[in-house]
């Protein structure tokens, strides 16, 4: 048995924390969300509401649980666009190192990155209006340049190694031993990279929803959350603090768990352990 | 004086060195002989005090009456790089990308504090004029030189502060023949200058049999015999010596049986690639392979002999179809060899390459390497009895196909090479480097091996080498390949006795060979 990094243990406990609370809302929260009551409103912690009432009388334990859905799901559908479209892109430009392709593919990736994502989510939004699904649009195009820069550079050292030489004297092609001998050789970059990608995702959701971009009511989300309770920091700040530590641990988790992944998928660390 | 007396090392538990005694004199060559594994890099590093973690010493060790092994730390790293200097395998990795050769040799100088920074530059210019490298300048980076000159900055660094002791590990294996040849003289050279000790450490008792005074034998962490060179060499005491010294130079059993119709057809093959940009322009290509024609008939075993840089790699890579053609003709049993080629057609020829570590993707199986090849096929044969057969032909057994690369050695993972190659039945092998990353007694068997399968299964092979006595212990003719051209071809035995091209005799000259009057070589 190896033992595992306790970063990655902590951060794994948290994520999955969080994840579990994200699940649990879609079948179950402690109050509907989507009902408002003024006269129930600025109610402090208590048992009946958990962690208090918002201005409109709705359930912070309950937004909290909804928002952590939003940013969740935004930002790991982020990381499949991302990955989906990002990983092909490198491989492609890898195998065909130094070819026109390999320069368009890494070209459009330095222009995609020259954006701001906020840019580009201003763009699509002015384009589509504001929702959660262009936000995830703008966040996942973010994605693809990073996820084709790994992709490429863990691949560049593998198409080097003789057993690539031994595939294509088997006759075998490129695309089909990028498949077989690359992907699953850098498979650990690309699961440590996602880990990273997932928390700056969940920033990005926060900061889009935060800027009135990104999820529109009556779906909750933490950057929303935090905007509406802008005007009543002082006078309510827990409304303020509370999805502002739920943004701070749920990265946190995730950040240490890539750290964690990362020291337990080294190849050095694992050829250590024999 | 260096003596080591009774040297003891285990790490975390496991027995590494067991009472290795030695004694290095003044002005002399000391040789460590030994194959992977056998414990000669460790006793270097024991000397050094640069052992893992979990290592656990006994026995006495003193360089002029200093223990080595009860020094602290601090009192270890002023010995280190003053007293005892070491220089490694791969001269490329032992220098630092990023720092000048210049600033590299006066690096020594300025930790032992033995020099300001003018000063220190300047006795580093005079320290590379010392090792041959008065043309270069100090403000080149290591990528701007080659292995040699690389291997010779490494020298001029560690002999900067003259110290008493210079440990060598294996310093010219990552380097030519020729090349090879010329550090072994300088190191010789510097011996006597310096009046210092020197500790070669090799696999290779040629390599010591030219300059060591003395040498020593080591198996399993512990010397099984030392002395004279010549006596140890002449008289091999010790069955583990005799082994070695057979093992070297081993002829395997051929039973020749070549027709005198081609399989391979080479005709004036040409290679180019553009050369570095400089500004917007390109220079004039360079011609890794330039005009090369050859042929290699069914049954026979061809070499192909050259030393890095002479555009072999490019050329195999061409002949295996990887790389288009700049110009001319590859045909395989009289099909045309491009990248594009029928599937069908590639089926006919395979590969076994030099590492025998990177050869294999480590998360596949065995049973999945052995049958890569197989998509070169249309018609599938029974993939189980095919495994086994493969796995048998190269003396493996049929459950090691359940099993991952790294569970095998060196010498089975070069097996599992060849079964690899043989399982779609191929007529031709191209064996790049084969055997050069093997140890001597692994090298034998596989050698043996080839052999073997040949006279089975009347393969051709076209073996590609550095390592001239491996090309002569396997091959019926060898092509001597310089700058891109095949400079001499003939029969094997006549090429190596009677050299007729400058560059094969200079070739030969430099190989280290275990003299004649041993009996080892029939020159």
């Amino acid at each position: 048995m190896m033992r595992l990094p306790p970063t990655l243990i902590l951060g794994a406990l948290i994520t999955v924390f969080f994840a579990a609370l994200a699940v649990l809302s879609l079948v179950w929260t402690p109050y509907d969300i989507a009902s408002l009551s003024v006269s129930n409103r600025f109610q402090p912690w208590s048992g009946a509401h958990l962690l208090g009432t918002d201005q409109f009388g709705r359930d912070i334990a309950s937004m909290l649980m909804e928002g952590t859905r939003t940013s969740i799901a935004v930002a790991l559908v982020a990381i499949g666009i991302g990955v989906a479209l990002g990983v092909p892109l490198g491989l492609a430009a890898a195998a065909l190192r130094g070819s026109l392709l390999d320069e368009v593919i890494m070209r459009g990736n330095d222009m995609i990155f020259a954006f701001p994502s906020l840019v580009i989510a201003i763009l699509i939004t002015a384009i589509w209006g504001p929702s959660a699904t262009n936000a995830i649009l703008a966040i996942g195009i973010f994605n693809i340049p990073v996820f084709a820069r790994v992709a490429r550079g863990g691949a560049l050292p593998i198409w080097t190694l003789d057993y690539i030489l031994a595939a294509r004297t088997a006759g075998k092609s490129r695309a089909r031993i990028s498949a077989e001998h690359v992907l699953p050789n850098i498979a650990n970059l690309l699961i440590v990279q996602a880990t990273i990608q997932f928390s700056l995702g969940i920033l990005a959701e926060a900061a889009l929803s935060y800027v009135g971009l990104g999820a529109q009511p009556p779906t909750a989300s933490l950057g929303k959350m935090l905007s509406d309770a802008q005007t009543l920091t002082y006078s309510y700040p827990w409304l303020a603090i509370l999805p502002g530590l739920s943004i701070v641990v749920l990265v946190l988790g995730l950040n240490l768990m890539g750290d964690g992944l990362r020291d337990a998928l080294d190849p050095r660390l694992r050829r250590m352990r024999g | 004086m260096i003596a080591v007396d009774g040297l003891n090392l285990s790490i975390r538990g496991m027995p590494i060195l067991c009472e290795v005694s030695m004694q290095i004199a003044q002005g002399e060559i000391f040789g460590l002989v030994g194959e992977s594994g056998s414990g000669k890099s460790m006793t270097a590093l024991a000397l050094m005090g640069l052992l893992p973690r979990g290592a656990a010493v006994s026995g006495h060790a003193s360089l002029d009456g200093t223990d080595l092994l009860a020094l602290r730390e601090a009192q270890l790293q002023r010995l280190r790089g003053n007293d005892i200097s070491m220089i490694f395998q791969e001269p490329m990795t032992a220098l630092n990308p990023v720092q000048t050769i210049g600033d590299q040799v006066a690096e020594t100088l300025l930790i032992h504090r033995r020099a300001g920074r003018v000063e220190a530059l300047r006795r580093a210019r005079a320290q590379l004029d010392r090792v041959g490298l008065g043309h270069i300048a100090l403000d080149r980076y290591p990528h701007e030189l080659s292995g040699g000159q690389r291997q010779r900055v490494c020298i001029a660094a560690a002999i900067a502060l003259h110290p008493r002791l210079l440990i060598a590990d294996e310093p010219t294996t990552a380097l030519d023949v020729t090349t090879q040849a010329q550090i072994l003289d300088l190191l010789k050279d510097l011996v006597t200058e310096e009046n210092m000790a020197l500790l070669l450490i090799t696999h290779d008792l040629a390599v010591v049999s030219d300059i060591a005074h003395r040498i020593a034998v080591m198996q399993r962490g512990a010397i099984v015999e030392q002395g004279e060179t010549a006596q140890v060499l002449r008289d091999r005491a010790h069955p583990y010596t005799r082994a070695l010294f057979a093992a070297s130079a081993h002829q395997p059993d051929r039973a020749a049986s070549k027709t005198a119709d081609a399989i391979l057809r080479v005709e004036d093959v040409h290679r180019h690639y553009p050369s570095p940009r400089k500004g917007l322009a390109r220079g004039t290509p360079v011609r890794a392979v330039d005009g090369v024609s050859f042929m290699l008939r069914r049954g026979e075993s061809l070499g192909l002999v050259g030393e890095s840089g002479c555009g072999k790699s490019t050329l195999t890579r061409a002949i295996l179809g990887l790389d288009p053609l700049s110009a001319g003709s590859i045909t395989l049993n009289g099909h045309p060899v491009s990248p594009t080629m029928p599937r069908a057609v590639r089926a006919d020829m395979q590969v076994v390459f030099q590492d025998p570590y990177g050869s294999f993707n480590p998360r596949w199986r065995v049973d999945r390497i052995l049958t890569e090849p197989f998509h070169l096929l249309d018609t599938l044969p029974p993939r189980d009895t095919a495994i086994a057969e493969a796995l048998h032909a190269v003396r493996l057994s049929p459950d090691d196909a359940l099993k991952y690369p790294h569970e095998f050695s060196g010498g089975q993972r070069q097996r599992i090479a060849i079964a690899r190659a043989l399982i779609t039945r191929p007529r031709l092998l191209v064996l790049d480097e084969a055997v050069s990353a093997l140890d001597v007694s692994v090298r034998a068997q596989i050698l043996d091996l080839l052999a073997e399968l040949q006279g089975q299964l009347g393969l051709s092979y076209l073996f590609i080498s550095h390592d001239l006595t491996v090309v002569r212990a396997i091959t019926d003719r060898v092509l001597v390949m310089q700058a891109g051209r095949i400079v001499e071809d003939g029969a094997t035995e006549a090429v190596f006795t009677n050299p007729r091209h400058a560059y094969t005799q200079a070739l030969l000259t430099a190989a280290p060979r275990l003299p004649n009057s041993f009996g080892a070589f029939i020159q």
